[in-house]
Parts: C-alpha cells; structure tokens; sequence
C-alpha cells in the first residue's frame, strides 16, 4: 500500500486550462498508472507542457480535477509535491553555483537523506564530478540538462514529468537516458514526457498520447510505427 | 523545524549567488551612494546641512537602494526560472518568503555599513551618537520596507511591467516605514537628542514590522499558487 501522500496513479478527470481568453486544454481526460512511460506528443503549442504544468501543480486547472490515487493537491498540501519530479524546458538551475551546490541545495529543500552522499551518486551519473566544483554558468547546454536530469531525480519522486528531455544531449547520453526512463518505470515510478524526438522514443513508450489544440485526439497503447501513427494523428485519421 | 530549516537554506543560497556575483551589491551600493552625493550638494551649504536633511536622505537612499535590490533579486530566479522549482518543493511555501526577506535583509544590511558612514561624513550627522538606537531603527525600518518589497517582487515575478509597477506599489505602503525611520533618526540628531521620541518610532516600526510580515506570511501562498 503506498504511504501518506504516495500513489499508483493520476487522474486527470475532465480538465481544462484557460489564460485569460485563450484556452490551452480542453476537456483532457486521462489517467497514469506505476510502471509506464507515456509520451505526449503534439505539435507546437499543443498544450503538453500546459498538461505537465497542471501535473506537476504549478498551475491549476480552471475546470475538472487532478487526483494522484486518492488525494488531490487541495486535501494532501505541500508532501505531495515531494513526489514530483519535473524537468521543464527551463531547467531551474543557479547559473551562479556550481553543479555541486545546485545538487547540493535542491536535496537538502527537499530533505533528502544522506544529502551529500545522494549528490555524489548523482553526480556521478550524470558523469560531472569531476567537474561538479564549475559553475553551471560554463556548461553546455547538454551538460546543464544533464545535471537537471538528476536535479529532478534526486529525491526519487514517483511521478517524473519531462519537456523535451532529450534537447542538447549527444547520442550516448540520449541512450543513457532511455535506459534510465525505462528503468524508473520498472522499479514504480510513472513517467510522462512530452518530446518531439519521435525515433529516439519509439522503443520506450509505453504509451502514447497525441494532443492537438488542447484536446487529447489519440491515446494508443504502444504504436507499432510511431512516427506513421503520430502523422495519421496529426492529420485526423480515426483511433 | 522545517520551516527554518528552509529558509536558511534559502537566504544561504541567496548570499552565495551573491558573493559569486557581486552584481546586486555593487550596483546598489553605488546607487545609494550617488544618490548621497547628489543630495550632499543640494543640502549642504557652508559645511552645514539643512536640518533633519541626513535623515530623510539616509531613509531615501535606503528606499531606492532596495527597490533596485529587489527587482534584481527577484529577475535573477525569474530568468532561471528557479522560483518555480522552489515552489515545487515540499516546503512550506511561507518559508520561502522569510527566506527570500532574510537575504534581502542581509543586502540592505551590507549597503546600509556603507550608508551610515557616507551620510555621517557628507551631513556632519551623528548617526551613531547613540548607535543601539540608531540600530534598533535601522533594523526595524529595513525589515518592514523588505517585508512588503519581498512580497510584492514574488508577486509580480511573472509580470511584465514588474520594474514598473514594483515602485509604484511599494512606496505607497512603505511610506509610514520610511516616515517613521526619518522622524526616529532626526529625534536622534537633535542637538539634545529626544531618545523617548526615537524609541516611540521604534515601537512604530516594529507594530509595522509585525503587521507587514503577517500579512505577508498569510497571503505569500495563495499570491504565489497560479
């Protein structure tokens, strides 16, 4: 049975998101459960990072309702948010600190046990330590989003939300982290990106969910040709 | 436990961001000793300056210096969007502002040792004739006009006329903060200094003080959610 705030799925139940006059989601019905890889995939300006938004519950919905298992945002209060972990397009990282510290301060906020051994292993993975004493300002852009990667991951959060996770990572480290992703998946976590690198997750998802306009138009469970599925999609064909 | 735990880890995130960079410090500073100098030559005639003219140029250059500090603290979490991931954290999100005040705190604590001696020397004022006093005012004072500034810089983090509006919503508040610190400070430099009158001020601010942090700690969460 999972634990105080903990859970085995999320329910987006008839959501919607609106700024100002514009309407970025619509009626989106949904639900995650431990162990998958979901891609959202849709064009540009689709509303997947609004959707990732509203599930890491910087935003909240204007209508409908999120639920992780059986607590809401509203009843469970800030340990929910310990479950989370979300690599937006922004990587929250202080340019001015190094990779160390960044890592070094975003466990000890969320009370991460044995901190600075946590940051070590992380640090490791990402394959920064032996420059974890550099500021983040003279990274790469690869090198910051790997280190966001494990900034998100640190304190092993059951619902992983990723935007365009793959942006500025060359091939092995694209690799690296499919396996990661799959491997997160299998030991509980649910993971939920949102890309456009179509080859690169063809073999993770386990799930693919195609938003256009701000409504879910398909949802299929591990499409054969992706790319194919994701164009017939896009282009209105029936699911 | 949590709750301080936070925001210590905060403001020492704040000041470390800081000392790398520098740039909040200087320019501020810089800002507030120009606006000394300027007024010092205005005010200022035969070596002697016009009366209670150290007091309210102490206050002012306090003021500007904070806005400007505020607005640039603020822009650095904005452009890294780091707010955000500070209000995905699991803590309490009060603790974040009483984080993000006490390194405002430290700053204007940091440019007011540079403050009190310029304005000592340029007005012939004796700030510090009766210097636990002069504290008191100076710490209660800067408290409350960071309490509302913290406030309304996370406020308007995500809007775009935020270096606009950030003056014209905090001088209006602030304005018995910085009332009360130039009345207490000129009862300070009287030839016989009114001491009853300056701890009387002092009170003032801290009654400010008490009722800005409040409002501020109660308000932070739902100003902050969406």
């Amino acid at each position: 049975m999972p634990s105080g705030s903990d859970f085995k799925f999320v329910r987006v139940a008839d959501v919607s998101r609106h700024f100002g006059r514009r309407r970025a989601l619509a009626h989106v019905n949904a639900e995650f459960h431990v162990g998958e890889v979901v891609g959202l995939l849709g064009p540009n300006g689709a509303g997947k990072s609004t959707l990732l938004g509203l599930l890491a519950m910087l935003l909240t919905p204007s209508l409908g309702e999120i639920r992780y298992g059986q607590t809401t945002p509203a009843t469970a209060g800030p340990d929910l948010r310990r479950r989370l972990g979300l690599l937006a397009h922004d990587l929250y990282l202080y340019p001015e600190l190094t990779a160390a510290e960044n890592l070094e301060f975003f466990a000890r906020l969320y009370d991460v046990p044995d901190a600075s051994a946590c940051v070590a292993r992380a640090l490791d993975r990402s394959g920064l330590t032996e420059r974890a004493h550099e500021a983040v300002l003279g990274y790469s852009r690869g090198m910051r989003q790997r280190l966001a990667l494990e900034r998100t991951l640190l304190h092993g959060p059951r619902l992983v939300l990723l935007d365009e996770p793959f942006t500025g990572l060359d091939d092995a480290s694209v690799r690296s982290l499919v396996s990661r992703l799959r491997e997160l998946a299998d030991a509980g976590a649910i993971v939920i990106l949102a890309t456009h690198d179509l080859d690169v997750v063809s073999e993770l998802l386990d799930r693919a969910i195609l938003i256009s306009a701000g409504r879910v138009v398909a949802d299929d469970r591990r499409p054969a040709d992706l790319r194919g599925w994701y164009r017939h999609a896009v282009a209105g064909g029936p699911h | 436990m949590a709750f301080a735990r936070v925001a210590w880890l905060i403001m020492r995130k704040d000041l470390t961001v800081e000392a790398r960079s520098r740039d909040i410090l200087y320019t501020t500073a810089f800002f507030a000793a120009s606006c000394v100098l300027v007024f010092a030559f205005a005010f200022v005639r035969d070596g002697r300056a016009l009366d209670d003219a150290a007091a309210g140029i102490l206050w002012i250059a306090i003021a500007f210096a904070g806005t400007l500090g505020l607005g640039r603290g603020f822009e650095r979490e904005r452009s890294n969007e780091t707010l955000r991931a500070l209000l995905l954290a699991p803590a309490p999100r009060p603790a974040i502002y009483v984080g993000k005040l006490l390194s405002i705190v430290a700053l204007l604590a940091a440019i007011e040792c540079v403050l009190v001696p310029l304005v000592s020397l340029m007005f012939q004022a004796p700030l510090l004739r009766h210097p636990v006093l002069m504290l008191a005012l100076l710490a209660s004072g800067t408290v409350g006009f960071a309490a509302v500034g913290t406030l309304f810089a996370a406020m308007l983090t995500g809007a775009r006329t935020r270096d606009v509006l950030l003056p014209v919503l905090l001088y209006p508040i602030t304005i018995p903060v910085i009332i009360a610190g130039v009345r207490g400070t000129a009862a300070l430099l009287q030839v016989d200094a009114d001491l009853d009158m300056a701890r009387a001020w002092i009170g003032m601010l801290v009654f400010f003080d008490t009722v800005f942090i409040t409002l501020a700690l109660w308000t932070f969460e739902p100003l902050m959610t969406d």
